[in-house]
């Protein structure tokens, strides 16, 4: 398997399935380790790097269980690639951006990818689709466990898992789940939800566009503190909220399809005929009216078009993504005339009658 | 209105909900992206947690610990990798695994503003845990190791390179 292989699939995150996908489109769960004898990446040696990635690497086979794992030696990989990987969630930011002896292992389904030598010598990320949790903690507890046969990690007897950062210490581990909420942020009623999670020291972020306009309408709960919990507990914290967050974007749905009907049936409408017939359109503006459009399918209001094409829309029409699939570099401005052409193939396809239903 | 970091139109505004008040930030697209996609716990952790050491250092003023004291424990070297206390808070990572036994006494408060306890709870390593400390010494053993074949003390070298192994195979079982 090569990177160039991602790029004609997608993630099974994406895949848009799972408990109550269609407001949750992944549960995410990290755990940072890190080996008892080197340094901490900020302070290793080149030396030290090479001998954490090769450990490490070590343990790869063990993870495989006859399945494809790609192993990605990052030193050496072109920039557009680290791009493309950000944009999937493969990888962070920093870690396409830094230097010397890293790497990343990506399962072939994309639901987990492990990054070697981070901010800390091993991060463990597991994704699924919709509200799971639980199944993202028992995968990840998994291979947590059979990389632990293979090295020490450092582990205190009192703080637990020892981190590069003491805001990760403990259980090293930080649960998340990226929700869709564009019914609370048309009612003007996210701030209000958002203020209700801080109190319970679980961490929102939010991505507003201009005025009351919202981009993409995403928003990503996780906790805060790592020590003095379980692992079921920290689990038990995030799952326990999304319900109840679920429950008001459904409210505000129904109240914006009983109060104002025909508003919201003409900007779904007008979001999605935008976004088939542009000639040239911004990364933003996309996401935008992705947003609306993903609210429209999920409210019935658009009956031509599946949940997991949206979602990988979402993606696809980023800027490494768009690249990688014309298979040349652009610059900004033909970006976004790739990208406008992009959509009307893909969005079009989807309303030609004559093409055989999809599966 | 203009990006914060670099001089296009502000087009993004984001609204970071971490920690105490809400804090915004304008960014036109390429910033913003570039803020959206860093691992998505870390800006909010930095931040959150230079907060909490400012917020320390002003504590311990409050209690009587002189400027004299406090520069003292900014200057404490840990003897495994050699990082200082004051670069930690600089640069906000730790050296190495044996950071949090030598800079206990400056962590301990840190740790405890930012989770509100001090004990772990979840899982621990299947095979035990006192391999764990015994291995980070290896830092130190291999640093003193380098340091003795660059002067050519051949025989503390050797010494160090017993000792290296003797650790390295009692944690294998
Ligand atoms: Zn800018
Ligand atoms: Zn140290």
């Amino acid at each position: 398997m090569k990177i160039d292989d991602l790029k004609l699939k997608s993630g099974e995150w994406l895949r848009g399935s799972g408990p109550e996908s269609d407001i949750v489109i992944s549960s995410r769960i990290r755990l940072a380790r890190n080996l008892a004898d080197y340094p901490f990446v900020s302070r290793a040696s080149e030396a030290d790097r090479d001998h954490i990635e090769n450990t490490l690497h070590n343990c790869i086979p063990d993870l495989q269980e006859g399945k494809e794992l790609l192993y990605i030696d990052m030193k050496t990989l072109a920039e557009l690639d680290c791009q493309f990987l950000v944009e999937r969630h493969l990888i962070s930011r920093e870690h396409a951006e830094s230097t010397g002896a890293r790497a990343v292992a990506i399962d072939g389904h994309e639901r987990y990818s492990l990054m070697v030598n981070e901010e800390d010598h091993l991060r463990i990320q597991v994704m699924h689709s919709g509200l799971d949790l639980e199944g993202a903690w028992e995968q990840i507890t998994g291979i947590d466990d059979l990389i632990e046969q293979k090295v020490t990690y450092a582990f205190h007897e009192s703080l637990g898992y020892l981190t590069a950062c003491p805001t990760n210490v403990g259980t090293g581990m930080r649960v998340s789940v990226m929700l869709h909420l564009p019914a609370l942020v048309l009612t003007r009623q996210i701030e209000k939800v958002f203020r209700s999670l801080q109190k319970i020291s679980l961490a929102v972020r939010g991505l507003y566009g201009e005025g009351s306009q919202s981009m993409g309408d995403f928003y990503q709960i996780s906790n805060q503190i790592t020590l003095g919990r379980t692992e079921a507990d920290l689990v038990k914290q995030v799952a326990d909220i999304v319900p109840v967050i679920i429950d008001y974007e459904r409210q505000a749905r129904e109240f914006l399809i009983k109060e104002s009907h025909e508003n919201l049936h003409d900007r779904v409408s007008r979001a999605y005929g935008i976004l088939r017939t542009a000639q040239t359109i911004s990364s933003e503006e996309t996401m935008h009216l992705l947003s609306s459009v993903r609210m429209g399918v999920n409210l019935g209001l658009i009956n031509d078009l599946e949940i997991p094409t949206i979602n990988e829309l979402f993606i696809q029409t980023q800027p490494a993504h768009l690249q990688k699939l014309s298979g040349t570099e652009l610059d900004p401005t033909d970006r976004n005339i790739e990208r406008a052409r992009f959509l009307r193939r893909h969005l079009q396809k989807h309303t030609n009658g004559d093409e055989p239903e999809q599966n | 209105m203009k990006c914060q970091k670099c001089d296009k139109p502000a087009t993004f505004h984001i609204t970071e909900l971490t920690g105490g008040k809400p804090q915004e930030l304008h960014l036109c697209e390429d910033h913003a992206r570039e803020y959206l996609t860093q691992s998505n716990d870390e800006q909010s952790t930095v931040g959150s947690m230079a907060a909490v050491l400012a917020q320390q250092m002003a504590q311990q003023m409050a209690v009587g610990q002189t400027a004299e004291e406090l520069a003292q424990l900014d200057q404490q070297v840990c003897p495994v990798c050699g990082i200082s206390f004051y670069e930690f808070r600089s640069q906000g990572r730790l050296g190495c695994p044996f950071d949090y036994t030598c800079f206990k006494k400056q962590l301990e408060p840190l740790i405890l503003n930012i989770h509100g306890e001090t004990e772990h709870v979840g899982k621990r390593p299947s095979r035990g845990v006192s391999g764990s400390e015994s291995r980070t010494q290896l830092i130190r053993l291999r640093r003193e190791m380098k340091e003795a074949v660059a002067r050519e003390d051949y025989e503390r070298a050797s010494e160090l390179r017993d000792e290296i192994q003797r650790i390295q195979s009692a944690s294998k079982d």
